[in-house]
């Protein structure tokens, strides 16, 4: 076992500090430490993007960032998304627009598209599908997925 | 007439109702397995063949077993005097297939020894250490080779390798015996013939690639003698069975839990190794212990789907009557029979009779062992080859007699009035119409215009094809008599005081929406609100008999399950509401459901609210003569025979003439699934398996090499469809209900599947045409078409 040491990290806005093993994952530590299990693990090699998070407001694919080097950031996953029971617009979008089937892939994907969002708030189709090219999804076909994001930036345009 | 005060409720059935599902789902509060944690959980990890054949010398755990934290460290020969070998699910001869290898390993990534630890790296870390040696033997890779005289062979007691020989199908075969009889026909047919078209087609090894890997959880309690499974499975019950059987336990002291699958497409069907594992282990070590795949084991050791390759043979007349069909077809199953490995590839020939009027059909399978990961189930399960084969054939007729392929394929459509209709193979069709759907597919692409645009392309010097394909599928699995395990499906409905219902459904989902589908069925039948419901499944303590989804079979058969429930439930709470009414002299059958009532027909007035005969049936007082208290009430469907659905799909492709490169720019699917319950949930299941349809045809591949190494065992080597791979689909439907069941649904979880890939096929080889190409095998690689294109000198 190698040796811990000290992160201190802001999480979903709650500031979090742990003594963790040097090779652990970020999303080990989330899921694991913090118990915040809604960002999952689907290929551990940084191609299927399940593990979405934004690491000081970027996506970032959190099974391939050691949880030390996300020491002093500022970390928003799925479960800091809405606004207390208020949907954030895209998990609304998701739902609106049956944006998901079985649901494994949905936290990273809304996560990455969040980013998208920031970056370019009126995206086109082909910007949206470029968007989310590092996150796979096998049940949707990604049409209502794009759907969903588009449902998003035109409800996030009129606020 | 008199009105009441109160809602009127919406009738859901057909409106594109929001899932319920979803609120947990983009919150990240579903519990999959890999979230499940028990109070001194340990975990599991699996060391693994590097190898593809070899017999095991040595096994040394000694370095794991030392390692601060391990608490086990076993082997399959171990192992073994625990486990026997694995069951499998079909009457084929199959050889002894214990969970983790004994003696000899016959694929990479088979398991050879496994690792109980404290946590999950230090597991891994445990099966890092582990030395094994091996005496390596000739890797079996080639199916062809596989059955030559000389070829090393996997398993003893199977000569050549051949798990399946000449199972035969078609005219003139004995459906008993599986040899043909008298099939003369077939060769008079293809005698009188004058064209046959002749095509060796592969359609090749995929990766199913549920987003979620597989995982389980086991927690034996010893004082108990009772076991708990949680698994990423498509179907717990039968889990709990097998796991049962395996345990030595009895099916009262299992309970088998699938929580949030995260897809399942075919591959969690099967009852893994790992499954077993997990569950022995618990027992022996006295604590809960959890297994998580990775990807790459997910590529090494989640069945894979198809590998089927066909020699296929079709024979006209020059007006385009088709003749008959000949198909010879080799399985390559990989290294062992798996649950339902050698039934797959037995539906891909009994479906190639598709929408035609076959007057003579011969198919033969032959099913072989080779080094690889063990195929089973893969979204469509031996019906996309089977039409894949059959519809590539007669585009390539269409081709060889200049004919229009959609005017092809009406010609020899089976004509409505002839439905139900018996296929050569043994089948009998429910329903169909299949010219309406074709016009309708035909107009909604505009066909015409296509083929405009194409012409006009290629005279800009661009490549570009268009295609079509026309498939029918068997879903709805039952009857009993032709699903292994079990062809019925079982419901529970209970109305619960204060009016609420509780329904269980042994169609156990991953992604299909039975929460919501179910509830919008139940609201329409006891006109309440869609949030009065709740729909339970997936855990066999609370469902208490199922089967589970896989064949599209979740509303065909579950959902009429349900429905049957729902219905005693309804005639008992009638019978509790007409002797609330009895001053009204009211009987049962005069009672209706409407928004939240139960009133006489057309006379809202004499009612009572549904909560008020709910809590009377608790409470009733007085107990109505002959009746029981309570209202719960519980049915099992099995269908008299299984649906065919069938679609239309038309596309667009166009090849980069520089590299090669194609590009899907149009996609159409006219699908009909018969009813539909909820058409956004039908449109997500089309779009999904459209993708993986797609995917097949233009992008996945599962290769090996010479030595049996897996090339393509992580997303970098295996490529799967991303979003700007593919054009926004076009979609529209055709209803054409069953007859099988009440509800007139007949499946659409697989049809997208079945229907795109030879359709994007066929548009690539018409793109390729003027370059003399008549076949293309799949995925088509951009290097593939480029050397094509090339051979040509690049002129078309």
């Amino acid at each position: 076992m190698s040796e811990s040491v000290p992160i201190t990290v802001n999480v979903n806005g709650r500031e979090r500090s742990a003594m963790v093993e040097a090779r652990l994952l970020l999303v080990h530590y989330l899921r694991e430490n913090l118990n915040l299990t809604g960002t999952h693990v689907g290929c551990d090699t940084s191609q299927c993007g399940a593990c979405t998070v934004l690491v000081d407001g970027r996506s970032t694919k959190s099974c391939t960032v050691f949880a030390v080097q996300a020491d002093g950031s500022e970390i928003q996953t799925i479960e800091g998304l809405a606004d207390g029971d208020e949907l954030h617009p895209l998990q609304d979008g998701f739902w609106e627009e049956h944006g998901l089937q079985c649901g494994y892939c949905t936290p990273g994907m809304i996560m990455s598209a969040a980013n998208l969002l920031q970056d370019n708030p009126a995206p086109s189709e082909e910007e949206i599908r470029e968007g989310i090219s590092g996150n796979l999804c096998r049940c949707t076909g990604y049409q209502h997925i794009v759907n969903a994001i588009q449902h998003a930036a035109e409800r996030m345009a009129q606020s | 007439m008199t009105t009441v005060d109160g809602p009127v409720l919406p009738k859901l059935i057909g409106e594109r109702v929001k899932r319920r599902e979803d609120p947990r789902l983009i919150q990240g509060q579903a519990t999959y397995v890999d979230d499940i944690k028990l109070p001194g959980m340990l975990h599991l990890a699996f060391k693994r063949s590097d190898i593809a054949h070899g017999v095991i010398r040595s096994i040394d755990t000694s370095a794991a077993a030392a390692m601060e934290g391990v608490e086990l460290v076993i082997t399959g020969a171990e192992l073994a005097e625990t486990l026997g070998p694995m069951p499998i699910g079909t009457p084929f001869p199959a050889p002894d297939h214990y969970s983790v290898a004994t003696d000899k390993v016959r694929y990479v990534g088979e398991p050879v020894a496994v690792v109980v630890a404290e946590d999950r790296y230090l597991a891994r870390d445990a099966a890092d250490a582990i030395e094994v040696e091996y005496d390596e033997l000739p890797a079996v890779v080639d199916p062809e080779a596989a059955m030559e005289a000389g070829s090393a062979t996997l398993h003893e007691g199977f000569e050549r390798n051949i798990a399946v020989e000449s199972y035969w199908g078609g005219t003139g075969v004995n459906p008993e015996t599986a040899q043909p009889e008298d099939d003369s026909a077939v060769d008079a047919a293809f005698a009188e013939a004058d064209v046959v078209v002749s095509q060796r087609m592969l359609n090749q090894r995929l990766a199913p690639n549920a987003m979620e890997p597989r995982g389980v959880v086991a927690q034996y309690e010893p004082g108990r003698e009772y076991l708990t499974v949680w698994s990423a499975t498509q179907n717990p019950h039968i889990l709990r069975t097998l796991v049962a059987a395996m345990m030595g336990l009895g099916e009262h002291q299992v309970r088998a839990v699938a929580p949030e699958v995260g897809g399942g497409f075919g591959c969690k069907i099967n009852i893994y190794g790992e499954e077993y594992v997990a569950a022995a282990l618990s027992r022996m070590v006295k604590a809960p212990v959890k297994w998580i795949e990775d990807r790459t084991e997910a590529f090494l050791t989640t069945t894979h789907g198809r590998d089927l390759l066909g020699y296929i043979d079709l024979a006209a007349k020059n007006d385009g009557t088709i003749l008959g069909l000949k198909a010879r077809i080799i399985a390559d199953i990989g290294a062992y029979e798996v649950l339902l490995t050698a039934m797959i590839p037995t539906l891909t020939g009994l479906m190639m009779n598709g929408v035609y009027r076959l007057p003579v059909v011969r198919h033969e399978l032959t099913e072989v062992f080779t080094n690889k990961t063990p195929t089973d189930a893969y979204r469509g399960a031996g019906r996309p080859e089977g039409l894949y084969f059959l519809e590539r054939a007669v585009d390539m007729l269409a081709r060889e007699l200049d004919m229009d392929p959609a005017e092809l394929r009406r010609k020899n459509f089976i004509p409505t009035d002839e439905f139900p209709f018996a296929t050569q193979g043994g089948l009998i069709y429910d329903s169909g119409n299949y010219e309406p759907c074709l016009d309708k597919a035909l107009d909604v692409a505009g066909w015409q215009e296509m083929l405009a645009e194409r012409d006009a392309a290629r005279a800009e010097g661009r490549i570009v094809g268009v295609g079509l394909s026309f498939y029918v599928e068997v879903c709805g699995l039952g009857p009993s008599a032709v699903v292994p395990t079990g062809g019925w499906e079982h419901s529970g409905v209970t109305v619960e005081r204060g009016g609420k219902v509780t329904a269980t459904t042994g169609a156990s989902p991953h992604g299909q929406g039975n929460e919501t589908t179910f509830a919008q069925m139940l609201a329409d039948h006891f006109s309440i609100p869609l949030e009065d419901i709740t729909i339970l499944h997936g855990d066999t303590s609370v469902v208490k008999q199922g089967i589970g989804t896989f064949g599209s079979r979740s509303q065909a058969v579950g959902g009429a399950a349900l429905i049957s429930a729902a219905g005693k439930a309804g005639d008992k709470m009638k019978q509790f509401a007409a002797a609330l009414l009895s001053e009204h002299e009211v009987a049962p059958e005069d009672l209706v459901f409407e928004d939240g009532r139960i009133q006489v027909a057309g006379a809202p007035e004499v009612s009572k609210t549904f909560a008020e005969v709910a809590d009377f049936a608790y409470i009733p007082v007085p107990l109505p003569p002959g009746m029981e208290p309570g209202l719960s009430e519980e049915s099992f469907f099995e269908p008299e025979n299984n649906t065919y659905p069938f679609g239309c799909h038309i596309s667009m492709v166009e090849v980069d003439r520089e590299t090669g490169e194609p590009k899907l720019v149009k996609m159409v699917a006219v699908d009909d699934c018969g009813n539909v319950i909820n058409p956004l949930i039908v449109d997500g299941q089309v779009h999904g398996g459209l993708a993986q349809g797609i995917g097949q045809a233009m992008f996945e591949e599962v290769v090996y090499d010479e030595d049996g190494q897996p090339v393509t065992a992580s997303f970098m080597d295996y490529v799967m469809p991303r979003a700007a791979d593919l054009p926004t689909f076009e979609l529209d439907n055709t209803v054409t209900p069953t007859p099988v069941n009440p509800l007139g649904a007949k499946g659409v979880g697989e049809a997208g599947t079945i229907g795109s890939t030879p359709c994007v096929v066929n548009a690539a080889v018409d793109a390729l045409a003027p370059f003399g190409v008549t076949h293309i095998e799949m995925p088509l690689r951009p290097e593939r078409l480029w050397r094509l294109i090339q051979e040509n000198g690049g002129q078309s």
